[in-house]
C-alpha cells in the first residue's frame, strides 16, 4: 500500500471521525481557533506596522539626513548635550554655501497653527517653514500650481502652499491657487496645493498641512529660532562617507575647533528604521511567544482528544489490525486526523482573524499576507501532527489480539 | 497440491490440508483461542514453528504478520466486527485498501464479494441496518475478498439465533465446495459436525482428531483462487506456552 493511499485513506476516515463527533470536534478544535486567531491578528498587527513605516519611511527616501540640535537616538546625558546652541537661520544658510554642490539642501521649521479662510477655520495645521528646495527633500508632490521658489524664500514672502485637506476643505469647488488664507491674522497667498500623501503610521494626518518661507517663518510665526537641515545627498551607496561630509561642512558652519564635540546630530532614517525594526522584532516575538501559548493549550486539547478517540475505538484499531493494517498506516490514520482537526480550526481561525482584520483595517495597519496565511496552515497541521503522536503511537502499537477483546 | 500442517502443542503436530473443512472444538481454557490467534497470525508462538504455505511464520514481525494476514487469512468473529460508520461495501473493500488495490477495481472486487454472499442489494447499508445474519455475510465477503488461503471463524454462529446460524453455515458448506479452507472455532457440537474434521483439545492438547463424510472434494473442483501452485505444506508446532 503506497503512502499516497495511505494518506487519501487516512483522510477520509479521519473526515469519518471528525463527523460522527460534531460536537467534540468543535469544542477541541475551539482552542486551536483561539490559538490561530491570536497568532494570526499579532502577526497580522506586526507586518502591517512594518509596512506602515517603511511606506511611509520610503516616500521619503533614506538618503536624508537632518542636521539637528540633537540626536535622536544619543547615548549622551542631557546634561551634557541640553546647552548646546540652537541652530539658527544664519547657520543654516552658510550650511547651504558650504554644501556639496551635488546635495540638495532644505532649511525647515516647524511649528503648529490655526489656518482661516474667511469664516472657516482649520485647527492643528502643521506649519511648515522652508525653503525652495522641500519638495526635494521631503518627496513632495504638487496637484495645482507650483513650490515656494528662491526668491519668495528670500524675500519672506507672504506665500503658501497647502496640503490637499487644506485645500478640499476651503475650497471644495474651485482651485485654491491664487486665493488667500490667514495664519495668525496675516494674509498668505496660495502658490500651490499638495498631492495627497496619506498618513504616517496610518496614523498621523500628512495632509493638514501648509508650506510658508522658512524666513517669515522664523521671523514673524515662531517663537522658536531653531530650525533643522534637510540634507539629500542622492547616492545610497557611500551613506556613511555622505554623513561624515555632512558633518564636517556642519562642523565648520559652527567653527569647531578639531577636539571639540558635535554640538549637534546628524540624524537619518535609516537609524530610525534599525530602531524600529529592532522594536518591532521584540514585539513581534515577545507577542507571539504569548500568543503561541494558546495555540499550545489547543495542542493539548487535541492531544486529550485524540487519546480519547483512541481509546474508544481499540476493538476498530484491532479490526483493522485483524485484517491487515500495518503499524504505519494505523499511526497515519491517527495522525491525519488529529492534523484535519487542527487544520479545521486553523482555517477557522483565518477566517475569523480576516473578517476581524478586515474590520479594523481602517483605522489600523494591519495586513493579512499570503504569508501569513501559510504559515498558520502549516503550523495548524505541524500543531495536529505533534499533539497526535503520542495517542498514534499507542494505537499503532497496539497488540491486535488485545485489541480485539477490548469491548 | 500443497497441505497445510499445524504441527501441535506440546508432543503432537497438526497438519491441515488445502481445501479442509476443519472445526476445532474445546472447553474454554483448552487454548483453543490461542491456537486460533497463532492460527491467524494474530500471535506468534514464544516456541516451535508455524509454517503457512511454506512460509514459516513464527520469527515475521509485526508489519510481516499484518502483510500474511492481509494476503493469506479471512477472519469470521462471533461479533462480526465490521466498522460501524462504514457501509457494507467499504468493510469489504478493506483489506483491498490494505493491499493497495486501486479504488475501481477495489470496488468491483468487493461488489463480487458481495454478490457471492447474496447481498447485492445491501451494499449501501451499514452494519446497524443490517440483521445479524447479513452482518455475518458481510463479514464473510470481507473474509473472502483477498481470495486467502484460510477462512478462520470464531464461533461464527454465537451472535446468531439457530436459523440464521444454519444459513450461515449453509453458506460455508458451499464456499468448501468451492474449494477454500475452512477452519471454525466452536463449542456447539452440531456446528462442528457442519465440518469434515474435527480437533478437539484439552488442556493444550490435542485430544482428538476425527474425520467425518466426504472430507476430500475432488481437486478439479477445488478452484479456490488463492491457492497458488507453489504453495508448501503448513506446519504449527507451538511450546508449552500453548498449554
Amino acid at each position: 500500500m503506497n503512502f499516497l493511499m495511505e494518506i487519501r485513506e487516512g483522510l477520509d476516515i479521519s473526515w469519518d471521525a471528525i463527523r460522527s463527533n460534531k460536537m467534540r470536534s468543535v469544542l477541541t478544535t475551539l482552542g486551536i481557533i483561539i490559538g490561530i486567531v491570536t497568532v494570526t491578528l499579532m502577526g497580522a498587527a506586526i507586518r502591517g506596522l512594518n509596512t506602515a513605516f517603511s511606506n511611509s519611511i520610503s516616500a521619503v527616501g533614506t538618503d536624508v539626513f537632518y542636521v539637528q540640535k540633537f540626536s535622536w537616538f544619543s547615548e549622551d546625558p542631557w546634561w551634557k548635550v541640553r546647552n548646546r546652541r540652537e541652530i539658527y537661520l544664519a547657520d543654516g544658510q552658510s550650511f547651504m554655501r558650504n554644501a556639496n554642490p551635488a546635495w540638495v539642501t532644505s532649511l525647515e521649521s516647524v511649528g503648529i497653527a490655526t489656518v482661516k479662510r474667511g469664516d472657516n477655520a482649520a485647527t492643528g495645521v502643521v506649519l511648515v517653514g522652508t525653503t525652495e528646495e522641500e519638495p526635494v527633500t521631503s518627496s513632495l508632490n504638487l496637484s495645482e500650481g507650483r513650490f515656494l521658489t528662491a526668491a519668495e524664500v528670500d524675500g519672506s514672502r507672504p506665500v503658501c502652499v497647502i496640503g490637499s485637506d487644506l485645500s478640499t476643505n476651503f475650497f471644495p469647488f474651485g482651485s485654491a491657487v491664487g486665493k488667500t488664507v490667514r495664519i495668525n491674522d496675516a494674509n498668505f497667498e496660495i502658490v500651490g496645493v499638495l498631492e495627497r500623501r496619506g498618513k504616517f503610521l496610518g496614523l498621523e494626518n500628512l495632509d493638514n498641512s501648509i508650506y510658508v518661507p522658512v524666513t517669515r517663518f522664523v521671523r514673524r510665526l515662531s517663537f522658536f529660532p531653531g530650525i533643522r537641515i534637510a540634507v539629500k545627498v542622492g547616492s545610497l551607496s557611500k551613506i556613511e562617507d555622505s554623513k561624515e561630509e555632512v558633518r564636517g561642512v556642519m562642523r565648520k558652519v559652527r567653527r569647531l575647533a578639531p577636539g571639540d564635540e558635535d554640538d549637534f546630530g546628524v540624524n537619518s532614517l535609516e537609524k530610525l528604521i534599525e530602531k524600529f525594526q529592532q522594536l518591532s522584532g521584540i514585539i513581534g516575538s515577545v507577542g507571539l511567544f504569548i500568543t503561541g501559548l494558546s495555540l499550545f493549550v489547543g495542542g493539548i486539547g487535541i492531544m486529550n482528544i485524540m487519546f480519547v478517540s483512541v481509546a474508544e475505538r481499540t476493538r476498530e484499531i484491532g479490526i483493522r489490525k485483524a485484517i491487515g493494517a500495518r503499524r504505519r498506516t494505523i499511526l497515519l490514520q491517527f495522525l491525519i486526523e488529529a492534523a484535519t482537526l487542527c487544520l479545521v480550526g486553523g482555517l477557522i481561525g483565518l477566517a475569523i482573524a480576516w473578517t476581524a482584520i478586515f474590520a479594523v483595517r481602517t483605522f489600523l495597519p494591519a495586513s493579512l499576507s499570503p504569508v501569513i496565511v501559510a504559515v498558520s496552515l502549516v503550523t495548524s497541521i505541524l500543531t495536529g501532527l505533534a499533539a497526535g503522536f503520542f495517542p498514534a503511537w499507542r494505537a499503532a502499537r497496539m497488540d491486535p489480539v488485545d485489541a480485539l477483546r477490548n469491548e | 497440491m500443497g497441505g497445510e500442517v499445524v504441527h501441535a502443542l506440546r508432543q503432537l503436530s497438526l497438519e491441515i490440508q488445502r481445501g479442509e473443512y476443519v472445526a476445532i472444538m474445546g472447553p474454554s481454557g483448552s487454548g483453543k483461542s490461542t491456537l486460533m490467534n497463532l492460527i491467524g497470525c494474530l500471535d506468534t508462538p514464544s516456541s516451535g514453528q508455524y509454517e503457512l504455505n511454506g512460509v514459516q511464520v513464527g520469527d515475521m514481525d509485526d508489519n510481516q504478520l499484518a502483510a500474511i494476514r492481509n494476503k493469506e487469512i479471512g477472519f469470521v468473529f462471533q461479533t462480526f466486527n465490521l466498522l460501524a460508520r462504514s457501509d457494507a461495501l467499504r468493510n469489504v473493500e478493506l483489506p483491498l485498501v490494505y493491499a493497495g488495490i486501486p479504488s475501481e477495481e477495489r470496488r468491483q472486487i468487493a461488489l463480487k464479494a458481495l454478490d457471492n454472499v447474496g447481498l447485492t442489494d445491501r451494499i449501501h447499508h451499514k452494519p446497524n441496518e443490517l440483521s445479524g445474519g447479513q452482518r455475518q455475510r458481510v463479514a464473510v465477503a470481507r473474509a473472502l475478498v483477498n481470495q486467502p488461503s484460510i477462512l478462520l471463524a470464531d464461533e461464527p454462529t454465537g451472535n446468531l439465533d439457530s436459523k440464521t446460524g444454519s444459513e450461515i453455515m449453509g453458506l460455508f458448506e458451499q464456499l468448501f465446495r468451492q474449494g477454500n479452507t475452512l477452519i471454525v472455532v466452536t463449542h456447539e457440537e452440531e456446528i462442528a459436525r457442519m465440518a469434515r474434521r474435527i480437533i478437539r483439545l484439552r488442556d493444550g492438547l490435542v485430544a482428538s482428531d476425527e474425520r467425518i463424510g466426504d472430507s476430500k472434494i475432488p481437486e478439479q473442483t477445488a478452484g479456490h483462487p488463492g491457492t497458488s501452485p507453489a504453495a508448501g505444506p503448513r506446519s504449527l508446532t507451538p511450546g508449552s506456552s500453548l498449554a
